[in-house]
């Protein structure tokens, strides 16, 4: 089982809500470093993309980016339904959607906003989807400890 | 001494270095009010790292890390074997070099001012290491880390009060603690990304973080030898200096470069050329 998820997290067009429940993760409240998570804000270091709010014209190029720079094996993770679908802004004329309509995401965690234990729980199965597809890349049964 | 610590050096120093790096992340959580990871969270680190691909800007990124880590193990390894503290002092300012040179391969534009500043660094601190090696010869007659440690004499730093704290106040640099972690930092977010380490990922990656486990238990061995020769006694005041290290990370805000470099000059000057000085005279 992977013991150490670097995350990235990237803010899309939202209202900053679930933003600011990711950044109260890392707070002595919930503490997620306990689980060896980093916030590392660099995607080269980065296992889990993790990213809140909808996707628009403007920063559709940003997450690819930002995807196309992560090594493999990576998580991505869209927190808050704004991520998960487009939520309140997914009519304006400007929005794409969610991630998903620019990149791969494999693990939906829903909210309005999404509950700092929520995202924790996300980042747990992350993991396990982490350990599979490192698995399949590298062919080895388990993680060398 | 010798062929039997040069071998626990090249064996366990990555260990004892990882552990520290463990201990360290717990302290700092708890000196937060968190709780903080497990001791052994850098190893975890470390193997995930090594799982990851090496995505590289060009592939010489990945030799000039491997020269920098087998010349750090060099220059521990001739530390901990015994011989020419010259030596030593020179050949750790090689194995930095390769890392800059690695820094600058990446071309970004985070590397670039990392690698940079890096060299800021190695400015600031070089002419207080150089008083170290300069302190320890007048106080020992020899350069010879063997016959420094095993001579009986009074204890070292009965003679370079000084240049101990002068050494101290380098060390922050060289542990790579705030104030003074400019070209890369231990903390999440920095304002030039991850700086010197921000276009290496796994494996290459994970070379560094190995290299600076030996290179912390380099120069906690460095520390030590101010105890010569009761180097029990240096071991454990070197865990103690590493915990007021920890201490001042947590209590300080990062420094500019210009107040790294002044600062650092002046300590020299005052403290290291001061306690030569005064050796020479009265010595």
């Amino acid at each position: 089982m992977q013991k150490s998820p670097w995350i990235i997290h990237y803010d899309g067009s939202s209202c900053n809500g679930c933003d600011i429940e990711v950044l109260a993760a890392l707070t002595p409240m919930y503490d997620v470093e306990r689980f060896g998570v980093i916030n590392t804000g660099n995607p080269k270091h980065a296992d889990i993309f993790l990213i809140t709010g909808s996707v628009n014209e403007q920063n559709k190029a940003v997450i690819k980016n930002i995807y196309d720079q992560m090594p493999n094996p990576k998580v991505v993770m869209a927190v808050g339904i704004c991520a998960c679908t487009g939520g309140i802004f997914r009519e304006c004329y400007n929005v794409l959607g969610g991630p998903d309509k620019v990149i791969p995401v494999d693990l939906y965690v829903p909210g309005c906003a999404a509950r700092p234990e929520s995202i924790i729980d996300g980042v747990v199965k992350a993991l396990e989807l982490w350990e599979g597809k490192r698995r399949k890349r590298t062919g080895r049964e388990s993680i060398q400890t | 001494m010798d062929t039997l610590t040069l071998i626990l050096y090249v064996a366990f120093a990555p260990l004892l270095g990882g552990l520290l790096a463990g201990v360290d992340r717990r302290i700092t959580a708890r000196m937060q009010g968190r709780f903080g990871p497990p001791i052994l969270q850098p190893f975890y680190d470390v193997v995930k790292l090594f799982n990851k691909e090496n995505l590289v800007v060009r592939r010489s990124q990945t030799v000039y890390i491997i020269f920098f880590l087998a010349f750090m193990v060099f220059t521990g390894g001739i530390f901990y074997a015994g011989e020419d503290l010259l030596l030593v002092i020179f050949s750790l300012m090689l194995a930095n070099t390769f890392l800059v040179l690695a820094a600058y391969k990446g071309s970004s534009p985070y590397s670039a001012i990392g690698a940079e500043r890096e060299l800021l660094q190695i400015m600031a601190y070089e002419p207080m290491v150089l008083f170290y090696v300069v302190g320890i010869y007048m106080a020992s007659k020899t350069f010879y880390i063997e016959t420094i440690a095993t001579t009986q004499h009074p204890m070292l730093i009965r003679f370079l009060p000084g240049i101990f704290l002068g050494f101290l106040y380098v060390l922050t640099i060289k542990l790579r603690k705030s104030p003074f972690d400019l070209s890369t930092s231990h903390h999440g977010h920095q304002e030039i990304v991850k700086g010197i380490t921000t276009e290496f990922t796994g494996p290459s990656l994970g070379l560094i973080e190995i290299t600076h486990w030996y290179e912390n238990v380099l120069l906690l061995g460095m520390v030590s030898l101010f105890f010569a020769p009761n180097l029990w006694l240096g071991a454990g005041v070197a865990l103690a200096i590493y915990l007021l290290e920890i201490f001042i990370d947590n209590a300080c805000a990062r420094a500019r470069w210009q107040f790294t470099v002044f600062s650092s000059w002046v300590v020299a000057a005052v403290l290291g050329f001061g306690n030569i000085l005064a050796l020479t005279l009265f010595g």
